[in-house]
């Protein structure tokens, strides 16, 4: 229903309807996903407990010509949680793979995360970006600032170092996918849904990858 | 595991019976020793064996298990892991570390603390006795630890024995007596940490630490060695350690009671004098959040194919959960009574409540929950599902301690799965969870489907509930709702009371709830609630006890005066100043009985209101216990990740 070609109706948008992006946090546990995705939508920190599942957040984005509305999946980084994470990552137009510059386990787990992703989507489809967080944190550091770069060059994606407790570079993230996403929607012809308040949502485009089969038992 | 020391154990029961008799002689006066073993099916000799059975010999005993144990772990744990381990695994370097560690400790405190025993069995060739002292004191925090379980059953004995409380380990352990910033971090070797109240231990049956409620569970290995010791000697004599009692009357009582549960060993130790039945039901609680997690299927399937695994892993995260549970289990008598508390509200504004939750419906939602103040405010319940099974206390409990330990739910909206372990321990619901009045976050929203997929359809519900809920100005009515004081009642002296209705059987369907007004003056302080919560735990046991139940009891308290009564309607404790005399005590009663019944509309959610929501009537057995649909052991997502 609110469904609309991005190229052909973008003029005609209103001020009041946004395009909705979905965006998937990734990465292992402690890394402080959650605590971007607050970052991302609210502007604060707050010491977070383990997410339970995943938490679903929004915030928009003006970009010059189009508004985003993004809706973040803030995925739990807990192993238990890992066999639905799938659900949420499905049908993403862009991916965050968080790790803690302070950890090394956090990056090597980023890349199985990253290999992970690469399973499920055809690239160029996706705007992936990977995220060294905790900047705040450069005394520890155990993952250098070129072994991100170039990790990210290999594979074409985005990277930036932030820290959600500072909110150091976090804003610029999000407008960096935010371009991305745009980018790649107008390129590739892609259909980002129109969001309009008070609307029923649709909720997938129909073109999304087929279900996973190995996700969690289905409830009772 | 399990399947080889038992054969390796036959001849050293054998053995353990034999310095029993050696020892009893030293211990002439060890009738005093008040450690008292409770087995399942204790055959009348084995009661007397256990009531009488010196605890050295029980350390003797030990001692030989777990040396059998330790050098015999033939698993050189291969972990066979296809994927990187997420969380680091600070395995020993020798495999099994927890459990080797702790044959040198049972071995350390045993020797020490009863040098005449010297084993004769078969001594552990690298593990020096002479030694034992200086790695007790030098040692890092593993080696410590261990003696805490032996030293439970120890000291009675050893004050027999005019030793005094062991100098040994009152010397190993210093007086730290900072608290440690957290639980997690707790030095297990300080004697603060001996002191809790009430430690809670989960292990696995191969031994492996899974949680303890305070301290490092890695620290705690080798006390979780010696409890997997225990529990496995006792099954090697085809019997199940129930529970041991000891320490002398009012000096030092600690109450050690295991459960198994699976493949999984819950231990409790306490000095708290609840009933074993009380702490037992407690352990079960903390079984059914971790399956609220993991799903009893898992856990069960993760250790059929692996008998050492490591659950930390699937429950990384989720220690505050259980803390949180565990601190909820001590402060809310809603555990106690097994009922659910509902906030008192007009019968108007909970009805309206609930027309707006039953208006926002989609496909498969089956309950729909108004939580504020960890209360419940209203429940609606999917019609055909609740036919099939009801809605027990006990999950809700969960759920509400799950919203309440997770700071996490305020940030946005949550989807996640989640088991009910008493609807149906193997399989998942997926719950909604969202707060309708950030930023405040005192109303909690509870929604929850079959469907994994259906978010956006459940928090399209949200969206109308929040509609719904703003044109009635709703939240500003609860808002306002208050828990009520006992003083409303208007009868001189009651102070506190918790009255719980039994189902009455025309609507069994219900949710089993109880009322119970503010803990006010001279309940206002921590210990002063504690104090009461632990005088209602008292009368609950008396009224509960299995071999003499008791209908109504009247208790004179130091400080105040109880009286507990159970008919076959209701289940009531109050709660009297000191002064109230017996009669008018029961007048008392009388006048407060018949005042819940004028507010019972506003007390409790009279009935629940249902709606229909299975498009499909026959997936409606779904949600049934052993029902058709009972989880399908083929596609568990868990075991992906082995």
């Amino acid at each position: 229903m609110a469904e609309k070609k991005v190229g052909s109706r973008r003029e005609f948008l209103g001020k009041a309807s946004a395009l909705r992006v979905k965006m998937v946090i990734l990465g292992s546990s402690g890394v402080g996903k959650s605590s971007l995705a607050l970052r991302f939508s609210k502007d604060e920190f707050k010491n977070s407990s383990p997410t339970v599942g995943c938490a679903y957040l929004t915030q928009v984005v003006c970009l010059h010509d189009v508004t985003l509305r993004f809706e973040i999946w803030d995925t739990a980084g807990q192993e238990k949680y890992h066999s639905v994470t799938p659900l949420y990552y499905r049908g993403a137009h862009a991916a965050l793979v968080v790790y803690d510059i302070s950890k090394r386990e956090s990056f090597v787990r980023a890349q199985l995360w990253l290999r992970e992703l690469e399973k499920h989507y055809i690239p160029g489809e996706t705007v992936v970006g990977l995220v060294g967080n905790k900047t705040d944190l450069p005394n520890i550091r155990q993952v250098s600032l070129q072994e991100g770069q170039s990790l990210a060059e290999s594979k074409g994606l985005v990277f930036m170092e932030t820290s959600a407790k500072s909110g150091e570079q976090t804003s610029e993230l999000l407008l960096n996918i935010a371009h991305r996403v745009n980018q790649r929607t107008m390129d590739k012809d892609r259909d980002l849904t129109e969001w309009r308040e008070a609307e029923c949502v649709e909720l997938y485009q129909g073109n999304r990858p087929h279900p996973l089969t190995a996700c969690c038992p289905i409830g009772p | 595991m399990e399947e080889e020391h038992q054969d390796r154990e036959q001849p050293e029961i054998v053995r353990c019976s034999e310095p029993q008799s050696h020892c009893s002689p030293d211990d002439t006066d060890s009738l005093k020793a008040a450690a008292t073993i409770t087995l399942d099916n204790t055959s009348p000799a084995e009661q007397g064996c256990g009531t009488e059975d010196p605890p050295p010999c029980k350390l003797d005993a030990l001692q030989e298990i777990s040396s059998t144990n330790g050098p015999s772990e033939p698993e050189p744990e291969p972990e066979p892991e296809p994927e990187p381990q997420p969380q680091p695994q600070p395995q020993g370097p020798g495999g099994e570390g927890p459990l080797e560690a702790s044959s040198d400790q049972g071995k350390v405190g045993a020797g020490e603390e009863n040098g005449p025993s010297e084993p004769e069995g078969p001594a552990v060739e690298d593990d020096q006795p002479e030694n034992a002292s200086d790695s007790a004191s030098t040692d890092n925090t593993l080696e410590d630890s261990s003696e805490f379980v032996v030293t439970v059953l120890a000291r009675g004995s050893l004050e027999d024995q005019g030793e005094g409380p062991s100098s040994e380990l009152s010397e190993a352990s210093s007086p730290a007596q900072a608290p440690a910033p957290s639980h997690r971090d707790e030095d297990v070797t300080a004697e603060s940490w001996r002191r809790h109240r009430k430690h809670v231990f989960v292990l696995s049956e191969a031994g492996k630490p899974i949680y303890s409620r305070y301290g490092n569970e890695e620290a705690l290995s080798s006390t979780m060695g010696v409890m997997m010791a225990l529990v496995s000697f006792v099954q090697s004599g085809d019997n199940t350690i129930r529970s041991i009692y000891s320490g002398e009357h009012g000096t030092d009582e600690h109450t050690v009671v295991f459960m198994q549960q699976g493949p999984l060993v819950l231990v409790s130790v306490s000095c708290s004098r609840q009933s074993e039945q009380q702490l037992r039901s407690e352990l079960l609680y903390v079984y059914n959040q971790i399956v609220s997690m993991l799903t009893q299927a898992s856990i069960n399937r993760i250790f059929e194919r692996k008998k050492n695994y490591d659950l930390r892993r699937l429950l990384a995260g989720s220690e505050k959960i259980l803390d949180g549970l565990l601190n909820l289990v001590d402060s809310d008598p809603s555990f106690l009574l097994s009922a659910v508390h509902c906030l008192p509200l007009a019968s108007s504004l909970r009805d309206s409540l609930s027309q707006i939750l039953q208006k926002a419906i989609t496909p498969n939602l089956v309950f729909s929950i108004l939580i504020a103040k960890n209360q419940l405010l209203t429940i609606v319940q999917e019609k055909t599902v609740i036919e099939d099974a009801r809605l027990e206390p006990a999950d809700l409990h969960l759920l509400l301690n799950l919203i309440g330990a997770s700071s996490a739910f305020q940030a946005g909206e949550i989807w996640t799965p989640i088991c009910l372990p008493l609807f149906n321990p193997d399989c998942y619901f997926y719950a909604y969870i969202s707060y309708l009045d950030p930023p405040d976050c005192t109303v909690c929203l509870l929604l929850l489907s079959t469907d994994k997929e259906a978010f956006y359809a459940v928090a399209d519900c949200k969206r109308k509930i929040d509609e719904g809920m703003r044109t009635q100005n709703a939240l500003r009515a609860i808002a306002k709702a208050q828990s009520y004081s006992a003083s409303q009642v208007g009868v001189s002296d009651l102070r506190h009371f918790m009255y719980k209705p039994f189902d009455v059987p025309d609507n069994h369907r219900q949710l089993t709830q109880f009322t119970s007004p503010e803990m006010e003056a001279p309940y206002s302080s921590e210990e002063e609630r504690t104090r009461l919560l632990d005088l209602y735990r008292y009368m609950h046991s008396r009224i509960h006890s299995n071999s003499r139940p008791l209908k109504l009891i009247y208790h004179v308290a130091e400080r105040e005066t109880l009286l507990a009564w159970v008919t076959s309607k209701f289940e009531l404790y109050t709660c009297f100043s000191p002064l109230v005399t017996k009669a008018s005590a029961i007048n008392a009663i009388t006048k407060l009985l018949r005042w819940i019944k004028k507010e019972e509309d506003r007390l409790f959610i009279r009935n629940p209101p249902k709606y229909s929501t299975t498009p499909n009537p026959s997936k409606s057995s779904r949600g049934g216990k052993g029902g058709p649909d009972r989880q399908d052991t083929t596609d568990n997502g868990f075991l992906s990740l082995l």
